[in-house]
């Protein structure tokens, strides 16, 4: 019998949908009479709903043909969560919290929002009439100073319930050492709350650190009832349809759970978007045999760069999603900045060319939308040098010409710079692929890796446009572009595990800890995970556990992240870790300083049936390169002016295909650039892989 | 710079190359930036981020490029500091780092150590790279280095001039033992001078990289032509400024030893694209160590334009614009041996705010009434009988920040020449043993105004065992930080021991003591200042006051005595008793 998975991505634009189908003969395609086993693909991609995702959900559904009674399984991915956040529709939560403390969500760890400039600032999650206070008190090694007051507990959630609180927050001092108060006072207000939203602290993250522990706790609580909600009417409506299995939620720490209990750590699937992009890259890879990647998705207002190392992302625990806004579960960890293919470049009172961080967003747009843009992008850029396709691009309702664009650039940067039209533009893809190369730079030489030893997976609308001048920038030695690029958060749905985190703080001197506590901890932490997978059912192959240690030499405040082979580790070979991934980051050597062992983590993971990523672009294939070419066009290269240039449909591309630079693949999704110089190769999974011949830079 | 003028004549760079090596450069500095304060023990520098990384000409030092991420006081100090050490080492070699902290040499206070490392590209000497890095003690009389009391720089520490502590990448084993028998927790500062001197050489590799990109001569004319157009960029920021001659002050609480306080008088004289500061009517030297060396009197005026005019990058044309009359003769141009422990913390921030206070006067739209300003210095040192051994915990505290036309200020921001977060209680209580009765929002000490100022903290703590001495360097405890167009001052700074006994202690000098005993029972209460209000308080919309009321942030007294705005029982206002409040 077929198999027949979807993932289903909802992004800020557009929702996206892929349904993979292995096996039977029941082809969602058009039936081409093609290979039976071969695994047959949809996609489909509509305008997200923005009040109720679930409609946008249903259209891409109904759009790819996926009739939910004939799915094995529905892996969603939604910005449910992280919209609420942002754009703060969050519910009314109360705060219960330790005497003397109610204002640590207010008053941070005082901060300001940038280096310079002494204005703005931040609202807390919770305004401060809704925080209250009681008597109790736990020392650092979890000792209890003052008892805690059980009836003023009760007369507080009462108080919240009345004001009008749908979510709860119990946060005390040093809970993750010791959360007896916080367990105590959480059954006595679930006693008079109305309803299952109660949060503590140690259960999201059992973490030091006060303010970010709160704030990570209390953005659990104002998004569970959101997503709760939300969750539960999508549910609904697929199983008016014939759902029959669980729908599997997208998380931030890119593995996946049943929705069935996702909202009881609602924080965790803030940031799921990204999440699922590098996951996507990263099952790639593995299939392509390129286990280090560095991932480079860009789209219409930044671009978000991850770090793929032996085949694992990098996770992070320590993240802001916005000023004031720490979120310490562990997360992929994605750096954003603010260039995309909408980011404005203007010149500065300087007289320097700016691109970014500035947008002009959907609307007005680049000027080549036609919906009254007047500020030359990134986008327009890539128009008039002939990178997209001009009747492609071209608004249809309120004509924009291709001189009018030219003429934009021409005067507003063209003019003062001293440049012709051509050169203006160059020089803003210049400028915008040298910051997003030095966001590159910021997650790999930064971080103690070398750009040499990995490749760049561009995705996105516009990654696959800008990945080579990048990669030519940082020495990265090819590309890895993905039969997919538009989907690939989509398809990080489909590949994703079931994942669950746990992080306990320890915090002694490595000489000094109990080793068995350590052992037990660890042991606790895989327990936890193997019952949460059996509660949540679903079926997984195997579970796989990755234990990590954060540590730090005595003194210091900074953590590093040291992965453990196994959850009997000794003294020594911590030591020895540690030192390691020490030296491999700052290569500094400290015999003279003791480590200290912070934070002991445990990712569970429960492994799900592999996906076979063969036949993404599910197209008849040409013969030969000759088959795939949809003509030429003129396109513009830096150092080599104006290049008539081959374009190609990569739906055509049959692997073994082999392309010379300049070229310009296109497809619905996105659009290929192949630099004079460069060879692509068409892999058997659909992927093109780009060798970046070393061309030297100018100067 | 006379050589990179030249320089800039014969090559001329295009526009796209200049922004591209100027991001080239700002990422050489964050990279070192962040390398340092991440490999850091000092927790100054990993947390507080009290520290800085930059480029420095070969020439005379001028600034090249500075990190983004480094502390802001550090903006001006660094390029006298290298200029300094040109003049000195005559000899520099590869691989070499010279270390110094002598606050006359272009720096700070002692405790802001300083590294510099030439850097050589294909043997010839290209410019300096250099960073600074807050030690948490170089010896001297109170630990820690803030002594409240110090009358010669002798008092506050080891003061070292330039010397080679690393000789072409070996570390001289005999300088290190010199600077470990004189400061304390020695054990720990072999990590930072490694971590600090590691933070260099990544700046020596990045740096390498992007000459062979592109080129010696072009990255030469290039630093050469950014610096002639930050100064253009600074100009066209001055030239908004109307013409004028615009006065400003602000008062620093007392020099620690002599209770009066010490004024900063700011003339700013706005002509054309070009402005000067005259601080020569200040108050004279003090004996205490509130005298600032003028390295960080001019960085704290750079610092305040920098404020104002966040998106000017940094280099020593963006300082070219601004002139500083040395103060001579006043206790913004310190020499040896005035003690100055307090110049980068306290007084550099008591400057800023009086070039606020002055160009209040001549871009209001743009300014802000004054913030906090403190970094709100507190020391405990004492002795854990239960861990057998002795601890010094450093907590800094947050403040107010003024209110500004479209805004009401932060509450708790950070020191204004800082950007360094403070302590979590829990990570305090876990290493030193304290415990806190609360942290919690100083209630009424936002300044009133049409916007009004951000809040203050008030923390209170009390040690759990053994016995314990406080020392604390804060200021605004005489008066709050200023309030403007109408607005406000926002609330002082205060401290307070309650003894167990129930005798209570507040400074003399308000905001800076020394050597308080401390123990079991005793409760150390401070609170720290309000930002300043911004335009009247009678401007205000009432409904926001009535926020503030159910937010707790002002009593309904306070709301009908400052914002003239009358609330009923439950809290709404009472617009009538309101207009008669405010006599409209």
């Amino acid at each position: 019998m077929a198999t027949r998975i979807v993932g289903c991505d909802v992004g800020g634009t557009f929702t996206d949908l892929i349904l993979l189908e292995t096996g039977g003969d029941g082809a969602p395609g058009s039936g081409s009479g093609r290979d039976a086993v071969r695994t047959r693909t949809r996609i489909a991609k509509v305008p997200t709903t923005l009040d109720n995702q679930a409609f946008g959900v249903l259209r891409a559904l109904e759009a790819a043909d996926a009739a939910p009674e004939t799915l094995d399984a529905l892996v969603h991915g939604t910005t449910t969560t992280t919209n609420a956040l942002l754009e703060r529709k969050l519910a009314r939560t109360g705060l219960i919290t330790t005497r003397g403390f109610r204002d640590v969500l207010e008053l941070g760890r005082r901060t300001r929002p940038s280096s310079y400039g002494l204005k703005g600032g931040f609202t807390p999650l919770i305004p401060r009439e809704l925080r209250l206070e009681v008597a109790e008190r736990m020392d650092a090694d979890g000792g209890v100073v003052i008892p805690l007051d059980e009836a003023a507990v009760r007369a507080a959630a009462e108080q919240l319930a009345a004001a009008g609180c749908q979510a709860l927050v119990i946060h005390f001092l040093h809970a993750y050492k010791n959360p007896a108060h916080e367990r105590r006072a959480m059954e006595i207000a679930r006693d008079v709350w109305p309803n299952a939203y109660v949060t503590a602290g140690h259960q999201v993250l059992s973490e030091y650190r006060e303010y970010e522990r709160g704030v990570t706790a209390t953005v659990n609580a104002a998004v569970q009832p959101i997503l709760e909600r939300y969750i539960a009417r999508l549910v609904a409506e697929l199983s008016g349809r014939g759902y029959r299995h669980d729908l599997l939620v997208m998380q931030g720490n890119g593995g996946v759970v049943s929705g069935r209990i996702v909202a009881e750590s609602a924080v965790n699937t803030v940031m799921s978007g990204p999440a699922s992009g590098v996951m996507a890259a990263a099952y790639t890879g593995a299939a392509a045999g390129h286990p280090n990647l560095v991932t480079f998705d860009m789209g219409g207002t930044s671009c978000d760069v991850g770090l793929i190392k032996d085949g694992v992302p990098q996770v992070s625990n320590e993240l802001e999603i916005e000023y004031a806004m720490p979120v310490h579960v562990p997360m992929v960890d994605v750096h954003t900045i603010g260039a995309g293919g909408g980011s404005i470049a203007a010149i500065d009172e300087g007289g320097l060319l700016r691109v970014g961080p500035e947008s002009a967003g959907a609307t007005p747009g680049p000027i080549c939308y036609g919906r009254g843009g007047e500020a030359p992008t990134i986008t327009d850029a890539n128009l008039v040098l002939g990178r997209l396709d001009a009747q492609a691009l071209l608004a249809v309702d309120n004509p924009v010409g291709i001189e009018d664009v030219r003429a934009a650039i021409a005067t507003r940067l063209g003019a003062p710079l001293g440049l012709s039209w051509e050169e203006a533009a160059g020089a803003i893809l210049r400028i915008a692929n040298d910051k997003m190369a030095g966001a590159v730079r910021m997650v790999s030489l930064s971080r103690g890796h070398d750009p040499r030893d990995f490749a760049l997976f561009p995705f996105g609308g516009a990654g696959p446009l800008h990945a080579a001048a990048i990669a030519r920038e940082l020495g990265i030695p090819s590309l890895l572009v993905p039969a997919r690029p538009g989907i690939t958060n989509a398809l990080g749905c489909v590949v994703a595990d079931v994942r669950h985190d746990y992080v306990q703080t320890i915090n002694e001197p490595l000489d000094k800890v109990d080793m068995d506590l350590v052992h037990r901890t660890l042991a606790d932490q895989i327990a936890a995970g193997r019952e949460t997978i059996a509660r949540e059912g679903v079926s997984v192959e195997d579970i796989r556990i990755v234990h990590g240690a954060d540590m730090q030499f005595v003194g210091q405040s900074h953590l590093l992240s040291v992965p453990l082979a196994e959850a009997g580790v000794d003294r020594g070979t911590l030591q020895d870790a540690f030192e390691w991934v020490y030296w491999e980051r700052f290569e500094v050597a400290l015999p003279e300083i003791k480590a200290n062992l912070v934070n002991l983590h445990t990712a569970v993971i429960g492994k799900r049936p592999a996906v076979d990523l063969s036949n993404l672009i599910d197209e008849e294939r040409a013969a030969d390169l000759d088959g795939a070419r949809l003509g030429r066009r003129s396109v513009w290269f830096e150092g080599e002016g104006w290049v008539d240039t081959p374009r190609y449909a990569r739906g055509k591309l049959a692997a073994g295909f082999e392309i010379e630079g300049p070229a310009i693949v296109e497809q619905l999704d996105t659009t290929v650039l192949i630099e004079p110089g460069m060879r692509a190769v068409v892999d058997v999974l659909g992927n093109l892989e780009i060798r970046i011949e070393a061309r030297t830079g100018r100067g | 710079m006379a050589e990179a003028k030249d320089m800039a004549d014969e090559t001329a760079i295009d526009p796209v190359t200049l922004t591209v090596i100027q991001n080239g450069l700002a990422q050489v500095c964050n990279e070192m930036d962040l390398a340092f304060c991440r490999a850091a023990f000092s927790p100054v520098i990993s947390e507080a981020m009290d520290r800085s990384d930059g480029i420095y000409a070969a020439g005379d030092g001028a600034l090249i490029a500075q990190g983004d991420l480094g502390l802001p006081v550090f903006v001006g100090t660094m390029q006298y500091g290298t200029q300094a050490v040109i003049e000195r080492v005559t000899d520099p070699r590869p691989d070499d780092v010279v270390i110094c902290n002598d606050p006359y040499l272009g720096g700070t206070h002692l405790m802001d150590v300083r590294f510099y490392r030439p850097f050589f590209y294909r043997g010839e000497l290209f410019c300096w790279l250099a960073n600074t890095g807050h030690w948490p003690d170089t010896g001297g009389m109170v630990p820690g280095g803030f002594s409240a009391r110090a009358t010669e720089v002798e008092q506050e520490g080891l003061r070292l001039p330039p010397v080679k502590l690393f000789k072409q990448g070996e570390l001289d084993p005999e300088i290190l033992a010199i600077i470990q028998s004189n400061i304390r927790i020695s054990e720990q500062r072999i990590g930072d001078i490694k971590a600090q001197a590691a933070a260099l050489k990544i700046g020596d590799k990045r740096l390498t990289a992007l000459l062979d990109r592109y080129g010696a001569e072009t990255v030469k004319a290039a630093i050469a032509q950014l610096r002639a157009r930050s100064s253009q960029l600074m100009r066209a920021k001055i030239a908004t400024i109307p013409d004028g001659t615009y006065e400003g002050e602000a008062f620093v609480d007392s020099d620690g030893v002599v209770d009066e306080p010490l004024r900063i008088a700011m003339r700013i004289t706005v002509a054309g694209e070009e402005m000067t500061f005259d601080m020569s009517e200040s108050s004279p030297p003090c004996r205490g160590p509130m005298n600032s060396v003028i390295a960080t009197t001019r960085s704290s005026v750079y610092l305040a334009m920098k404020h104002i005019f966040p998106d000017v990058p940094l280099n020593a044309g963006t300082y070219e614009p601004l002139h500083i009359v040395d103060p001579r003769g006043t206790f913004l141009y310190a020499e040896y041996p005035r003690p100055v422990s307090g110049c980068a913390a306290e007084v550099s921030q008591r400057i800023a705010e009086a070039v606020f206070a002055a160009l209040t006067k001549a871009i209001p739209d743009q300014l802000f009434a004054a913030p906090a300003g403190s970094s709100g210095n507190f020391a405990l040192g004492g002795h854990d009988p239960v861990k057998g051994r002795s601890y010094v915990m450093y907590v800094i505290s947050g403040g107010g920040y003024g209110g500004y036309a479209e805004g009401d200020g932060l509450t708790n921001g950070c020191s204004t020449i800082g950007i360094s977060k403070s302590q979590p209680v829990e990570v305090l209580e876990q290493y030193f043993p304290v415990l806190f009765h609360e942290y919690a929002l100083h209630e009424g000490s936002g300044g009133a105004g049409a916007s009004r100022g951000g809040f203050g903290l008030n923390y209170a703590l009390s040690v759990r065992r053994g016995e314990a001495r406080a020392s604390m360097v804060m200021d605004h405890g005489r008066t709050g930080p200023q309030g403007v167009l109408g607005g406000k001052d926002g609330g002082p700074n205060r401290v307070r021991v309650d003894f167990a006994d129930g005798k209570s202690h507040a400074p003399a000098h308000l905001s800076k003591d020394q050597d308080i005993a401390i123990g079991p029972g005793d409760v150390v209460r401070v609170s720290t200042p309000g930002g300043g209000g911004y335009g009247a308080p009678f401007a205000r919309d009432p409904a926001k006051v009535a926020a503030d009321v159910a937010r707790g942030y002002y009593s309904a007294e306070e709301a009908a005595a400052l914002f003239g705005v009358a609330l009923d029982e439950g809290g709404v206002v009472d617009a009538a008793a309101t207009a008669r409040l405010r006599g409209t």
